[in-house]
């Protein structure tokens, strides 16, 4: 049994008299990759936003590694390791795509404001550092041939990745992606779950929310159904398969085959 | 190539003295570059995290009035019978508090617009301003109010080997500015290509996502409009002590307008920006005053300001840099002028 990392709780979003979210209780075990699926406007990106702290919950409570998220705003978040990704294409457009990453880094080797005024040796290593981890984040997800483009530029798919790359780059313990291969064709959707693999070998817990069935049958560890903001089902990938609840709200009969 | 284009520029600016003998020009020159001071300032908070002050001028007049309160003394009544008497310090040390409580002020008006942003910042700078005029008018006790503080020191500076020095000539007044300017100059750039910088660009383009990275936006915001009021603050403690007299019209919203003018004319943004939209707007009413009547000075103010928007509409730095790139590349391939490129070749 491996230690809870993310535990959601009895959570619950309305926006004025709908029903984003209502008590929906999972947890996230520490290194595990759990998928959450569900039709569209099923609530998958607003239980993100909960969790991330963008939204607030109507009722409920989330905690990380022990410590409540409640009240504490995204970038206290982010502090504690907890990324996440859009699901519609975010980067910082008129940056290059290094630059992307070099903001992307924030949260790693900050020095004092007056040791970067001064150029002190701290300040100047520091920045090697990170223009070395930017490269590296580059050549991780394949684009060097594009890192001095401007990230507003890039095709749908890059940008993707993009915005994958800057998550990585704030040192996530966990990552929480919101539909990350849709946009991508089929060899980048192939190095993708690849990446993702990686990702979670070097001990980072993966929340995923994902349309394409194949790739979320093949790296998830736990799946979570969502219809209508409520949880219908829980389990891995092959109970989720033949659940018949969740073959009727949402896989259908092509998907079943898959 | 950019800092050998620095250089260059310090370099003469520096010889202007050698061979400008007027003194009517030299004192433009000293005032031009005193608002250009300021409007660096504003360009760090406008250019760099997109906030808008539209009260400016308060914290520059703010470090004028600390500035020549601090060297001139003062003793003033208080409720309650309580009075605050101050006896004159060193000029240098006015100059010292008017950037602690300028960049005070900054941080008072950052905390209570930055939780709501955009419009409300400019509101809230804009009210600030107008408040500290209206202080500076009716607490004559302290200020004189439309009276004027008069016979405001000139600073003195301790110059190592040579004892104190105290700026009396034009020459030296233009120095003492040309070398905050520089310092200022090289301030914003190291902070900009900082981490600070990056997180303050960040927040500019893309707020959510750079929250979602760790980026604190009530922070960063906030510590840019410190800085920025500091350093507005430097530069009226520069003007107190040059034109050594001082009214409540120096928070006029001209002057706040004059600045904004100044950084979108320059490119706002761009580290060099501010230094050449406020040359131009800077010196252009010498040079008009001279061969039109004041109204007529003002249609041509305003026609090169919108000649300048209508031909380079990004600012003259940015929108030149951006055609020097184009014709260096092949045109379909703009390079972008961005801070890594620069860091790449400062490290190179
Ligand atoms: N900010 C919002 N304001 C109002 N309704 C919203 C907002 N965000 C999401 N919703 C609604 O909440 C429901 C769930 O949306 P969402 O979480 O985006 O679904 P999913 O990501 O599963 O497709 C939808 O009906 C959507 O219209
Ligand atoms: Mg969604």
């Amino acid at each position: 049994m491996t230690a809870i990392a993310l535990k959601v709780e009895k959570v619950a979003a309305h926006f004025g008299g709908l029903v984003a979210l209502s008590d929906m209780n999972f947890t996230v075990g520490e290194g595990e990759i759990v998928s959450l699926i569900g039709p569209n406007g099923a609530g998958k990106t607003t239980a993100f936003n909960v969790v991330t702290g963008f939204l607030d919950p109507t009722h409920g409570a989330v905690s990380y590694r022990g410590t409540a998220l409640n009240g504490l705003k995204p970038h206290q978040i982010a502090e504690l390791g907890l990324i996440r990704t859009f699901q519609r294409t975010s980067v910082f457009p008129n940056d290059t795509v290094y630059d992307n990453l070099l903001v992307g880094l924030h949260r790693q080797g900050r020095v004092s404001l007056l040791e970067a005024i001064l150029g002190l040796p701290r300040a100047r290593s520091s920045q090697r550092r990170l223009r070395e981890r930017a490269s590296e984040l580059v050549e991780w997800v394949g684009l060097e041939r594009r890192a001095h483009d401007l990230a507003g530029s890039l095709s749908y798919g890059e940008q993707r990745l993009v915005g994958v790359a800057l998550a990585l780059a704030a040192e996530p313990s966990m990552l929480l992606l919101d539909e990350p291969v849709s946009g991508m064709n089929a060899s980048e959707t192939h190095t993708f779950v690849q990446l993702v693999r990686n990702i979670r070998d070097r001990g980072v817990t993966i929340l995923l929310v994902e349309h394409d069935m194949p790739m979320v049958m093949s790296v998830s560890d736990r799946i979570v159904v969502l219809n209508y903001g409520r949880i219908i089902a829980e389990g891995p990938p092959d109970m989720i398969r033949n659940d018949p609840a969740v073959i009727e709200a949402y896989l259908g009969q092509g998907a079943t085959r898959a | 190539m950019k800092s050998g284009i620095a250089i260059l520029t310090v370099v003469a600016f520096a010889s202007v003295p050698l061979w400008l003998r007027d003194p009517y020009l030299m004192n433009a020159l000293i005032t031009t570059g005193i608002f250009i001071i300021g409007a660096m300032s504003l360009n760090l908070l406008l250019g760099f995290t997109g906030q808008l002050s539209l009260g400016h001028i308060a914290f520059f007049g703010i470090g004028a009035y600390v500035s020549a309160l601090t060297s001139l003394g003062f003793d003033v009544g208080l409720p309650f019978g309580f009075r605050i008497v101050h006896h004159p310090w060193p000029p240098i040390a006015g100059f010292v508090l008017a950037i602690a409580i300028a960049g005070l002020c900054g941080y008072l008006v950052g905390l209570l617009s930055f939780r709501v942003r955009g419009a409300y910042f400019v509101i809230v700078t804009i009210s600030f301003a107008e408040v500290v005029r209206l202080v500076a008018l009716n607490w004559v006790e302290l200020t004189q109010g439309p009276l004027a503080l008069t016979n405001i020191p000139s600073i003195t500076v301790g110059l190592p080997g040579l004892g104190d020095l105290t700026l009396r000539t034009k020459l030296q007044n233009y120095y003492f500015v040309l070398a905050v300017a520089v310092v200022t100059y090289l301030l914003i750039s190291r902070l900009v290509h900082s981490h600070f910088g990056r997180a303050m660009r960040g927040l500019m383009e893309n707020e959510t996502l750079a929250v979602s990275v760790g980026i604190d936006v009530t922070k960063t915001l906030t510590l840019a409009a410190v800085i920025s009021a500091g350093i507005a603050g430097a530069a009226g403690s520069l003007y107190a002590h040059y034109i050594r007299i001082i009214d409540p019209e120096v928070f006029a919203f001209i002057n706040t307008v004059t600045m904004v003018i100044m950084v979108i004319t320059g490119g706002k943004g761009s580290l060099a920006g501010p230094v050449v939209g406020g040359m131009i707007f800077g010196l252009l009413p010498v040079f008009l005053r001279p061969i039109m009547a004041p109204k007529a000075q003002w249609i041509a103010y305003g026609g090169v300001l919108i000649i300048i928007l209508f031909v380079l509409p990004r600012g003259i730095v940015p929108s030149l840099a951006l055609r020097f790139a184009k014709r260096r590349s092949r045109p379909e391939t703009v390079a972008p002028v961005t801070f890594s490129e620069r860091d790449a070749k400062e490290h190179a």
